[in-house]
């Protein structure tokens, strides 16, 4: 029998790889990918909580979650390419501009 | 019985695919990987009686969002494994264990208080998608209106940031290099 819990052990599972994934990589791509995993962490757990309560909230907000991160791919991904037009390198480093 | 099964099996999937894409030196790899767990995470959906949502997840997550990184990948150079200089190891795991940890005591808090009411009951007999609808338009319909004027802005955003000059035409650019 599967029980909300499980659902939220595996939200916060992938969760933590998420965000393992966010402070290790330095390549910002990756650190896109990354973001993109916790998204749908968070997502799977607003399903199941709303599943389990009999309440729809949850699918919504993760609806408009889904909304927020077109959109977030859409703009970062445009300044990513600008920045490596600008610099040549998609490095994390690179974006030590305010080095005295 | 068979809930079971698709969920391990589910879980078993999208957590591999998710490490190949946290762990992984190629982004190409890591890419198809996203898009793999993408598909996968739907299957919960699925599961969960929220068809909406999984379809959702697979229209716009697999189809939109990772096509907008492949293309966007075009710009770089990604045949090449990626090389990163990792300093301060231990720090960065150890944080990473610390914060995982405060996330699990944080899921499972409202479990175990016990104390949440549904807000909104679903209505029995009215099917998913249809109750979707009805909430959407009802009790969230200026969140949605302002998604919509959010998701424009990102558009029109991604469009100035990447474009060419909008003056040079393409049929400009070559006569010029044929000039050349």
């Amino acid at each position: 029998m599967i029980t909300l819990t499980h659902y939220l052990v595996l939200s916060g599972i992938l969760f933590s790889i998420g965000i393992v994934g966010v402070l290790r990589r330095k390549n910002l791509l990756m650190l896109f990918f990354s973001t993109e995993i916790l998204l749908n962490a968070v997502n799977i757990g607003f399903a199941a909580v709303s599943k389990y309560y009999g309440d729809l909230s949850g699918q919504i907000f993760s609806f408009f979650i889904i909304a927020i991160a077109a959109s977030e791919v859409a703009v970062g991904l445009g300044l990513l390419v600008l920045w490596y037009k600008r610099s040549g390198t998609i490095d994390l480093d690179s974006l030590q501009m305010m080095k005295g | 019985m068979f809930e079971a099964i698709a969920f391990y099996m589910f879980s078993i999937l999208v957590i591999g695919m998710f490490l190949i894409v946290v762990f992984s030196k190629n982004a190409l790899y890591s890419m198809s990987a996203l898009a793999g767990g993408m598909i996968f995470i739907s299957g919960f959906f699925f599961l969960l009686d929220a068809d909406f949502l999984g379809v959702v997840q697979i229209i716009v997550y697999t189809g939109a969002i990772m096509a907008v990184y492949a293309f966007g990948m075009m710009f770089f150079d990604t045949t090449r494994d990626v090389k990163e200089n990792i300093r301060f190891k231990k720090i960065i795991y150890t944080l990473s264990t610390l914060s995982a940890i405060f996330v699990i005591f944080i899921l499972l808090a409202p479990v175990y208080s016990g104390k949440i009411e549904a807000l909104y009951p679903s209505i029995q007999g009215v099917g998913n998608i249809q109750m979707i609808g009805l909430i959407l338009f009802t009790k969230y319909l200026v969140p949605f209106e302002l998604a919509a004027i959010m998701l424009l802005a990102a558009m029109i955003s991604g469009i100035v940031l990447v474009k060419i000059k909008m003056e040079e035409t393409p049929t400009d650019i070559e006569v010029a290099k044929g000039e050349k």
